[in-house]
């Protein structure tokens, strides 16, 4: 490698870079139209041809979170002045606001079962991945694969009993429920890579500390906790981004209370066939934070992706 | 205030008067029972929500349960159901989609991963940059994203079919991704190839920075051509990666359901169903319970087998 001669070394470089920024750019257009259409009006997101350049409007976001009634205009007439810009706008459409969408309410939802459910794995899984790395536990590497193995399975094969144990045990469509079933999802990432996180850190810190008269759940708490946090993090963001993208439980097992926001997007519908900026501005409000966890997580992405199989 | 103080005497006293051994137990717990303590809740939480279902799958695989029809109560009726699956027409077509997809998928990721993966190991400037920029799409919600493809496809206003008009020279209007019986099913390899090749490369990119640098140097003293480093250094040394990623990515895809289900559902008719669509419309819109389950555990212990399978050989690789 370093015996190329420098000319050569350096376009080589630079078609490679040329490359992966086409790839790049190319791959990023989906998002970036996702982005735009949450701000285009109804007219402009469906015109031919596509529109790159249009007057931006907060219409798509205002109808995500509002169900409107169209309105004659004499009936329009009766009103007051419209006393926000959001009513201003809806009026503008010979509308008006009846109310608030469900949009916000399922938006909730993602966040409570996923913050949920990334709490009690990752809780669970430290645990779990500190016995599993210090101790000698019985049958530990069948114990760690059996962990790993539930994950195989396809999930609509265990939805159909889950389906039937949640309606016995009156936990189907409420958070709880939700909760339960992410983290036995989440729990084998959590198991697996907080394990490779804690075995990175050197027992002999904890027997140091045990030599000073702690007790082992005491050095756990005081010198294992402490180092790993890092690794906890990334764990938990990695659930977290699990629980809040997951869509087939959410589909099959809640329909109302516990619904989550990745089955109700789609549903989003407006006068005449679905309303398309109303449909982006939810994606991109959905989109936006997992954007920003991944650049967050960038150096133990690969980690979690494998399993902690590839540490780099 | 004197009642404190007399309590205080008590546990002081009492305090004195336990032995050392107790005193430590109730302090800090053996190493053992934190060991069992630590790992309790996770396996009882597994075989609550994820064996007992599995379970009770497997029995209700035996019987003629219908799940809306709960009253009526259920039969066992032995191994009809998996007779039925197995000689289903229809489960056979589902299944040749479900290899098509995963065939076609893998083969893609594979050679654009891969690709990607090589030019960014040559460590431009800016490379980490736009590493994170292309692992974007796989991060992000398949059901929202898919259903959003949904709009890029449309025929006359969609900006795929404006792009690929704009390139070909076709009307874009005279070909409908999703609607199509022949290219509906590229118009899911499509999605799934743009949302996961950063998946393979990035596993990838992994495996080539594994090789250290005076391998090549070596192969340059002996005056090997880059053609033959290519072949016998760098190829061999990421094998183990790249079948670790297809692994990983083959058992996601063989259950491949919320990306496709808001892309196509399945349609136009069934040419783009695969096959947990169709478990989940045995299971959930025809409430065929028994058959279904019947069904989800042959698909189970074809993922299972031949993932096993699958890691022996990549042991081997490995070991080679």
């Amino acid at each position: 490698m370093s015996f190329a001669p420098p000319h050569e070394k350096l376009w080589g470089k630079r078609l490679a870079a040329g490359l992966v920024i086409v790839y790049a750019l190319v791959s990023i257009i989906p998002l970036i139209w996702i982005f735009l259409t949450g701000f285009k009006s109804p007219q402009d997101s469906i015109s031919y041809p596509p529109k790159m350049v249009f007057s931006p409007t907060m219409e798509g976001y205002v109808n995500v979170f509002t169900t409107r009634t169209r309105q004659t205009p004499e009936y329009m007439e009766t009103l007051p002045p419209p006393e926000t810009w959001y009513d201003e706008l809806v009026r503008s459409r010979s509308m008006v606001i009846a109310g608030p969408s469900k949009f916000g309410q399922r938006f909730l939802n993602s966040i409570i079962i996923g913050f949920g459910s990334t709490f009690l794995s990752v809780f669970l899984g430290t645990l779990a991945a500190y016995a599993f790395s210090r101790f000698k536990i019985p049958l530990k590497d069948d114990l760690m694969f059996f962990i790993l193995s539930t994950r195989m399975m396809p999930p609509i094969a265990v939805a159909i009993p889950i389906f039937l144990m949640y309606r016995e045990l009156g936990l189907a469509d409420t958070h709880l429920g939700m909760i339960l079933l992410y983290t036995a999802v989440n729990i084998s990432l959590a198991v697996w890579l907080l394990k490779g996180f804690i075995d990175e850190i050197p027992r002999e810190y904890e027997e140091a500390a045990m030599i000073d008269g702690y007790s082992r759940f005491q050095s756990f708490c005081k010198v294992v906790l402490p180092q790993a946090t890092t690794g906890i993090a990334a764990t938990a963001i990695f659930c977290l981004i699990f629980s809040w993208n997951e869509y087939a439980f959410a589909l099959l097992l809640t329909s109302g209370t516990a619904q989550t926001a990745p089955p109700f997007i789609p549903t989003i519908i407006g006068e005449g066939g679905l309303d398309w900026p109303a449909v982006a501005a939810g994606a991109t409000l959905f989109l936006v934070p997992i954007v920003f966890f991944t650049i967050m997580l960038r150096k133990h992405l690969l980690r979690g992706i494998t399993f902690g199989a590839v540490r780099k | 205030m004197s009642r404190p103080s007399i309590l205080q005497k008590i546990v002081t006293s009492a305090a004195i008067a336990t032995p050392a051994p107790v005193v430590r137990q109730v302090r800090g717990l053996s190493d053992r029972a934190i060991a069992w303590l630590f790992v309790t809740p996770t396996i009882l939480l597994l075989l609550a929500i994820n064996i007992f279902p599995l379970i009770w799958t497997i029995q209700l695989s035996f019987t003629n349960y219908k799940a809306n029809r709960a009253a009526r109560g259920e039969k066992f009726i032995g191994l009809r159901n998996y007779e039925r699956v197995l000689g289903d027409a229809d489960i056979w077509i589902t299944l040749q989609t479900t290899a098509h997809f995963l065939i076609w998928t893998m083969l893609l990721q594979v050679l654009l991963g891969f690709g990607l993966a090589w030019l960014l190991n040559k460590q431009f400037k800016g490379h980490s940059f736009w590493t994170t920029l292309i692992l974007l799409p796989m991060m992000l919600s398949p059901a929202v994203v898919g259903n959003f493809w949904r709009f890029l496809y449309q025929p006359q206003i969609g900006l795929f079919n404006y792009i690929i008009a704009f390139f070909t020279g076709a009307d874009p209007s005279s070909f409908q991704m999703l609607g199509d019986v022949n290219l509906a099913p590229w118009s899911i390899v499509i999605v799934d190839t743009w949302m996961w090749t950063p998946y393979i490369m990035l596993i990838c990119l992994a495996g080539l920075r594994s090789i250290p640098d005076y391998i090549y140097e070596a192969a340059e003293v002996d005056r090997a051509s880059k053609w033959r480093q290519f072949w016998s250094i760098t190829v061999p040394m990421v094998l183990p990666f790249l079948m670790l990623a297809v692994l990983f990515r083959a058992i996601e895809n063989f259950k491949m359901f919320d990306l496709v289900v808001e892309l196509t559902n399945g349609g136009p008719g069934s040419v783009t169903e695969l096959a947990s669509i169709n478990l989940k419309r045995e299971a959930f819109e025809k409430w065929r319970t028994g058959y279904s389950s019947a069904f989800a555990i042959i698909l189970f212990v074809t993922v299972f087998g031949v993932a096993n399978i699958y890691v022996k050989a990549l042991n081997a690789v490995k070991q080679r």
